[in-house]
């Protein structure tokens, strides 16, 4: 107590302003009202972890006075917001937090006051004994009359339960033994919004790790069929939540001696509610299912049943009707009126009309009028086809049925959702048919999504491959803008399925046995897309070449080299393999290049101590050698780029240094000078580079980098100290210099002892000297250290890949210029594809460069970036352009830029989080965020001309 | 009608004293007075005003509300006629079409007019969706989303806590334009539903559209001409968005046109009545109505002989006459063009013989028409099926089911179902049959909250599961009914109280004096002798004895005896001295107590004196 009083009063002394002021405000309120006001005041500041309790201990003080329920209740809602405070613990309060419950009458108030006992309730994790008395007043105010405070209690009893039955025996009343029993008592309450709370209580606590009973289930089961739209909602939850704890147990089917898995009847139960009156419940219904993969096949198979009929008699799904056609050899005439006509009378009393089971869930949910229940249905559809083959061949119809929603979404989604089950199936002819009508789509996203799912089908017939070609090439020529994404289409089209394509080639190649035919014209997109199938095909169907005219070869050595990505080297007659390919027999580590790559940088590394010019010879090779390295192997090309722009900083930094020139005065030497400080500059761009730019890039490499970057800065430091008279601007370069090696220190603390010998060891080992030493020294020692420090082995991360952006649109092609009035904007369509660029959103921009010089940046807008596999990205965006009048047409240069923070550097997430916490507090945050960007795309050069406005 | 049959939907309703007419259609397929219900069914001489409180209209389909003008112009109605907006704004166009071609082209007389269509639309009162419609103190409606067509609604009747619902014709399958029927769990009395495909479980919609999309999308692209005769409202609209959007999708280039007209019309209040389509059509009007077509042209008579491709909705749906016919006559010699047929033909049509596979036509003039041109036929019906309907009553949870506007076979499959399912019973009363539905209200009673305190105050604490047993009197008075306590029931009907008292006489044989005999049964009362006594075994045994002193049981100075209000006096037989005469005498409420102390004091006195 003594202690708590000192504590307090030592606060007023030194931060009088919140306990106290709000003590006098609130002593000075005549009515409610104006207290209230104080109260709503004071909400809104923020209040230090020091003085939460004494302000806690004023507005208790003032509770018990208040008569008024409004004030009470802001009041209490205080006490919750400031237990929340960061660093406070409320165990302090509690008992007060408690106490005035009692004499609460106000049921408001009653429930805010519950409420801020969950929010201290949860500060107090670790405290059993404390939620167990928590617990006990919530029980207690279980029977009060208003539903709020039932409310609040249930919330608690779930947020708050013991979980573990062991420890909660000794500690706790009777009352509160059971939490799942009072629970399930209020199921049957007679607000609807009691109920919600319990049942939701229940899933906090089966979240919170608690075995839930089995005996809830059939509780839950008469819930489904409340009146209220939330409470069948989180009923439909705690029956999944059930079904996936015991989804082996035996529950009795009413009405009949059967019994059945309880998952069984659960899925049976939630298919019945995927037809429920709302549209809430729907939703919720249709997205659980999807995750009930235990069910048996049997049910499953029967959500996509429903059996139709016609004035009393069996009629057949078009579905079927299409497959018996298709099996029967037949394509449907379609042109009979009694095509569809019902077959076999049923007997009425087999047929079930409102089945209790899955019956026809998902053919309800696909028809759903909401577009959020079809799209839920589809998601369903797909994880329950992924694990289940059987199931996957059985939706493939109603999923093909989905390509012709009216909403977009939709139809992306059920394309994506094929994409994802295409493993498990094969497609029939006819569905084939509908999907390949898609491709006429005018929406892009759909185009290519379906571009993709092509990919990865598996036709069954040689026609399905000549009808998926034709379709493909009708869609080129209606949008050329596809062309990529259709080539790539038929390049794993064609290589999945060799023997389908094999005998189209001497129709595709329009060859005849014994005339020749014409030359097709090379450029022609839709022939290279033949081109680009068979090439395909004929990689692992060796008899296919023999069907090649003269011209074909010398077609694919043209496009091998113009297209290597989508034409596979191929074995030719009388012809050497173009590239030689990796076997598949080697491993990674064997990997001559590899070992190249390792061999060369081992090199580099040890004999760092030849003489000086033997290192820049070295290195100067090893750079070569690398990046050509890298232009051969693209899978090493990451890994080559990395470390040659790494030796490209360390061969700047030695010649920059290793002038002997540096000891003579230096205003003699501007050459000198310039040299380096150019050095320094490209140092610094190049390491930011290196950290920005690569995806893969773990800690040792930042520290690596940063530590480039350190030394890049010292050699700054020193060209400027040579050029500039006089000490004074020197004096603030040193101390942000080693303030900068200061924070290295702290950032990068785990990893100094990796770097002996280094420049930033050998700087720390000098640092007491360096603080205390002038300007000029410190600069004298700099030099030194520089060029004593020893060369960083740079380690190598398993995968690195270089972030690159390849801009399809504009081409740069076009003679034609874009002509636009001045003043007014014209749209530039750009479209790129970016690789290993992570968090595209946030850091890909677009440059627009004027001839005059003029720079503009432009921030594609989220919407922009579809990601259409892992790593990848595509832009597709509009810039808008705009210049005054030119007399004629000039070329523009559009690029994508990679920006950075080195604030939110790398360095930073990756180190320990103990030292992080450290560094946070000691770092300004802005001390050394440099931001900028950096070009990673190749220009593309686009013709436009701004006219004069007429007038 | 539509008593199983379809045609000239017109019902009946009489709820708690009040009546209600279901629509007011005409029947397809007569001529002559069958065509319109038989209103002499409703009162004999007297006015029909006086006898409805109210019409109710579903939607503007000619069954449902063909007769309307004839019942409210002719026959002679003024009450109000409710129906939706949609309804209201599609109606009198519909009305006006009929009403020409049954007097311009068939030339028949005595007929409503134009000016009694306008006349009749003035006493329609306009209701919105959801919208709780006062008619009278008594009598309410709403109006449920019912799918169908434009405007169609299922109406909630409900006077007291009795209730009817009335389906109209629905859909519970989202179309391109409407959405699907929905109801809450208002647990009517009656649900009066219609069961056109009471026998028919439909493919899914979907399959249907690719088909019809497919087949108008390769004929077109071969370069050949698409016909669709439709009817004017209704379906036409649905394959019009459905062209729409998919010509907008494939961003195909072939014209799409509407024969202008009645069609035209109908569009622009498409257009209007945004809120009643679907959540598509609902999402995306801000951007654009999708009502304004982009690819869909107003025809004209010259393009028919335009070259290249075209599709072409025309009316009728049935190629009887008019401009289907027209078109159809140019264009059935080229085997490149296609003709399709949305919906159902009557027999005898044009459209039913090349259904039936006829490809030689005899036209008028004995011209012969060879049919070369592909013949498809698509079916888009707007009704809920079997299992629509089912989902219907497990919505709306009714306590009986009424089946309308359906073919009595196939009403008996459904009606068995129905009861099978939600032990409900089912009815499915033909044409001028009446039903009669035993309901079982309840009838709110006002409380005055004083009595209401407390009564609640004794006892234990209310428990909303459980029936509570109060006391009160019951006032029927004007009409309503109200629970007050006894004295106020006196004052208000200015009657004196009168108490009723039971009054026994009990002899004991005791020679002592009178009041020695009174103190001796005091004693014996004060003493433990509640054991037998029926009220106290209810209550548990250890509240007995706090319970024994709350009867206060007192010694008069007069020498009586009371215990609560039964009075008790001793007083000396007038013959034998020997025998006292015990006056035990009770009010009513205290009969129980009563009985039991005059039993115990039959019993005598224990013979031990204190």
């Amino acid at each position: 107590q003594q202690h708590e009083d000192l504590s307090t009063k030592k606060l007023r002394l030194t931060k009088p302003s919140k306990s106290a002021a709000l003590h006098v405000d609130l002593c000075k309120a005549t009515s409610p009202a104006d207290a209230l006001q104080y109260l709503l005041q004071f909400a809104r500041k923020p209040v230090e972890v020091e003085s939460v309790e004494g302000v806690v201990r004023i507005l208790l003080e003032h509770y018990y006075k208040e008569n008024d329920a409004s004030v009470r209740l802001k009041i209490a809602s205080l006490l919750g917001l400031l237990s929340k405070t960061a660093g406070f613990s409320p165990d302090c309060i509690m008992d007060d937090a408690i106490n005035t419950l009692q004499n609460e009458k106000s049921h408001q108030v009653l429930a805010q006051l519950l409420d801020t006992l969950l929010v201290i309730g949860t500060k107090l994790p670790e405290n059993p004994s404390v939620r167990m008395r928590l617990v006990e007043v919530a029980c207690k105010h279980l029977t009060d009359s208003s539903h709020g405070v039932r409310n609040k209690c249930l919330q608690l009893i779930g947020c708050l339960g013991p979980v573990e039955k062991g420890v909660a025996k000794e500690a706790e009343s009777q009352a509160a033994k059971d939490v799942q029993k009072i629970i399930g008592d209020h199921f049957n309450d007679q607000d609807p919004r009691v109920r919600t709370a319990a049942i939701k209580a229940m899933l906090q606590l089966h979240e919170r790790g608690l075995k839930l009973q089995q005996a809830i289930y059939s509780q839950a089961c008469k819930l489904l069929a409340d009146d209220y739209e939330q409470v069948r909602s989180a009923a439909v939850q705690l029956i999944w939540v059930l079904s996936q704890l015991y989804p082996e147990s035996i529950v009795p089917i009413p009405s009949s001696n059967e019994e059945i898995r309880l998952v069984d009847d659960a899925f049976g139960k939630i298919c019945h509610m995927v037809s429920d009156g709302s549209w809430v419940v729907r939703v919720q219904a249709a997205k659980l299912l999807g995750s009930m993969q235990q069910v048996s096949s049997h049910f499953l198979e029967q959500t996509l049943d429903k059996k139709l009929m016609s004035d009393l008699r069996r009629k057949r799904t078009a579905h079927e009707r299409a497959k018996e056609l298709y099996s029967s050899g037949e394509f449907s005439s379609g042109r009979k009126w009694g095509d569809d006509a019902p077959k076999e009378e049923i007997d009425t009393g087999a047929v079930n009309l409102i089945e209790s089971g899955a019956c026809g869930a998902f053919v309800h949910g696909l028809e759903d009028e909401m577009y959020e229940v079809r799209i839920a249905a589809v998601e369903a559809l797909c994880m329950l086809a992924q694990s289940s083959p059987s199931f996957a061949e059985k939706c493939l119809d109603f999923l093909v049925d989905m390509f012709n929603d009216e909403i977009e979404e939709v139809r992306l989604q059920s394309i994506h959702t094929m994409r994802k089950i295409s493993n498990n199936i094969t497609l029939r002819e006819d569905q084939l048919d509908t999907v390949l009508a898609v491709l006429e789509d005018s929406s892009r996203d759909i185009r290519e999504a379906l571009h993709e799912l092509l990919c990865c089908t598996n036709v069954s017939t040689k026609e399905g491959i000549h009808l998926a070609l034709v379709e493909l090439l009708k869609n080129l020529t209606k949008y050329p803008t596809d062309r990529e994404s259709i080539w790539k289409c038929l390049k794993f089209l064609g290589s999945r399925h060799p023997t389908l394509v094999l005998p189209l080639v001497p129709e595709l190649l329009s060859t005849h046995p014994f005339f020749d035919t014409p030359e097709p014209d090379m450029d022609d997109p839709a022939y290279i897309a033949v081109l680009v199938l068979i090439f395909n095909a004929a990689k692992s169907c060796p008899t296919m070449p023999a069907l090649f005219s003269d011209h074909t070869f010398r077609h694919y050595a043209y496009l091998r080299d113009s297209l290597s990505h989508l034409v596979p080297p191929l074995r030719l007659p009388g012809r050497k393999l173009v590239s030689s390919a990796v076997s598949p027999s080697i491993t990674p580590h064997e990997d001559p290049s590899q070992q190249f790559l390792h061999q060369s940088l081992e090199r580099v590394y040890n004999f760092q101590h030849l003489d000086p010019r033997g290192i820049q010879e070295l290195l100067e090779f090893t750079i070569r050698d690398l990046q050509r390295l890298g232009e051969l192997q693209s899978e090493l090309a990451g890994m080559a780029d990395f470390t040659a722009t790494y030796l490209q900083c360390q061969l700047l930094l030695i010649k920059a240094l290793q002038e002997k020139l540096w000891n003579v005065a230096a205003p003699l030497y501007l050459k000198q000078n310039a040299l380096a400080s150019a050095a320094a500059k490209q140092i610094l761009e190049e390491t930011y580079k290196m950290e920005f730019m690569y995806s893969g890039v773990e800690s040792r490499q930042v520290v690596i980098i940063h530590h480039m970057r350190l030394q890049a800065k010292a050699l700054q430091l020193i060209v400027t100290a040579r050029t500039t008279r006089g000490v004074e601007p020197l004096f603030g370069m040193c101390e942000k210099f080693l303030q900068e090696v200061d924070s290295f220190q702290r950032c990068f603390i785990s990893e100094l002892p990796h770097m002996q010998g280094s420049f930033v060891d050998k700087l720390l080992d000098l640092m007491p000297r360096l603080v205390t030493s002038k300007p000029s020294e410190v600069v004298k020692i700099l030099q030194t250290t520089l060029r004593q420090s020893t060369f960083l082995h740079l380690p190598l991360p398993e995968q690195l890949h270089r972030a690159t952006a390849n801009i399809i649109e504009p081409t740069g092609e076009s003679d034609n210029p874009l002509r636009f009035t001045s003043g007014l904007v014209v749209a530039l369509d750009v479209d790129a594809t970016l690789e290993h660029v992570q968090d595209p959103q946030g850091t890909v921009k677009v440059q627009v460069l004027y001839p005059d010089g003029q720079a503009q940046l432009i921030h594609p807008k989220p919407a922009d970036f579809r990601n259409p596999g892992p790593g990848r990205h595509r832009l597709i965006t509009q810039v808008y352009l705009s210049h005054t009048a030119w007399t004629e047409p000039c070329q523009i240069e559009v690029r994508l830029l990679l920006s950075y923070d080195s604030n939110r550097s790398k360095a930073s997430t990756r180190i320990p989080k103990s030292t992080w916490s450290e560094s946070l507090e000691a770092l300004p945050p802005s001390e050394n965020g440099i931001e900028g960007t950096i070009p990673f795309s190749k220009p593309v050069k686009v013709y436009i001309m701004p006219k004069p406005a007429r007038r | 009608g539509a008593g199983q049959d379809v045609g000239r939907s017109c019902i009946l309703v009489s709820i708690a004293g009040k009546n209600v007419m279901l629509d007011c259609g005409m029947h397809m397929g007569y001529n002559d007075d069958r065509r319109f219900p038989d209103f002499s069914y409703i009162t004999q001489n007297g006015r029909l005003t006086d006898f409805l409180d109210c019409v109710i209209i579903s939607h503007f389909h000619l069954d449902h509300c063909g007769a309307l003008p004839y019942f409210s112009e002719m026959v002679g109605y003024d009450g109000p006629i409710y129906m939706t907006h949609p309804t209201k704004a599609i109606c009198p166009i519909l009305l006006e079409d009929y009403r020409k071609i049954t007097v311009d082209k068939k030339g028949e007389t005595n007929f409503f007019t134009s000016q009694m269509i306008k006349d009749c639309m003035k006493k329609v009162v306009a209701v919105h969706l959801h919208q709780t419609v006062q008619v009278d103190e008594e009598l309410e409606i709403k109006a449920y989303y019912a799918g169908h067509v434009l405007g169609a609604a299922m109406f909630q009747i409900k006077v007291g806590c009795e209730s009817v619902v009335y389906t109209g014709d629905y859909n519970m399958t989202p179309d391109r334009h409407l959405g699907a029927a929905w109801i809450d769990k208002c647990r009517p009395d009656l649900l009066i539903s219609e069961s056109t495909y009471a026998t028919t479980i439909r493919d899914s919609k979907r399959c249907r559209e690719r088909d019809f999309l497919k087949k108008v999308h390769e004929t077109v692209e071969r370069g050949g001409k698409v016909l669709i005769p439709v009817f004017a409202l209704g379906r036409a609209q649905e394959l019009c968005i459905l062209l729409e959007t998919f010509w907008e999708r494939m961003n195909l280039k072939a014209p799409i046109y509407f024969s202008t007209g009645l069609t035209e019309k109908a569009n622009h209040y498409y257009k209007l009545f945004i809120t009643w389509t679907n959540q598509k059509i609902r999402k995306t009007f801000v951007q654009r109505n999708m009502f304004e077509f982009k690819h869909i042209k107003a025809f004209d008579r010259a393009f028919a002989d335009n070259p290249g491709p075209m599709v072409v909705f025309a009316t009728p749906g049935m190629l009887h006459a008019g401009q289907s016919l027209q078109i159809f006559r140019k264009w059935a010699g080229n085997e490149k063009n296609m003709v399709i047929m949305p919906g159902y033909c009557v027999q005898g049509t044009v459209g039913h013989k090349i259904l039936s596979g006829q490809r030689k036509l005899e036209m008028e003039g004995r011209q012969i028409l060879e049919v070369k041109m592909q013949v498809e036929y698509m079916s888009f019906s707007a009704h809920a099926d079997a299992k629509g309907i089912m989902q219907l009553i497990r919505q709306a949870e009714p306590r009986n089911v009424l089946l309308v506007h359906g073919e009595a076979k196939k009403m008996e499959f459904l009606k068995q179902k129905i009861e099978q399912e939600f032990h409900v019973s089912c009815f499915m009363p033909a044409n001028g049959e009446t039903t009669t539905i035993l309901t079982n209200p309840c009838i709110p009673v006002d409380i005055s909250l004083g009595l209401l305190k407390r009564e609640t105050a004794i006892g234990p604490v209310p428990d909303a599961k459980k029936p509570k047993l109060m006391h009160g009197t019951l006032l029927m008075k004007d009409n309503s009914f109200r629970l007050v306590c006894p004295e106020q029931a006196l004052k208000e009907l200015g009657l004196a109280e009168h108490q009723l008292r039971f009054t026994c006489r009990v002899h004991i044989q005791d020679p002592r004096k009178e009041h020695e005999t009174g103190l001796r049964v005091y004693n014996h009362l004060k003493g433990g002798i509640w054991d037998g006594y029926p009220a106290s075994q209810i209550i548990p045994k250890k509240k007995k004895k706090t319970l024994n002193l709350d009867y206060l049981v007192q010694h008069l100075p007069d020498g009586s005896i009371t215990v609560e209000s039964i009075l008790i006096q001793a007083t000396a037989h007038s013959e034998d001295q020997g025998t006292k005469v015990l006056l035990v005498s009770w009010t009513y409420q205290d009969e129980e107590l009563g009985s039991y102390l005059t039993s115990l004091l039959k019993k005598g006195l224990p013979q031990s004196t204190p």
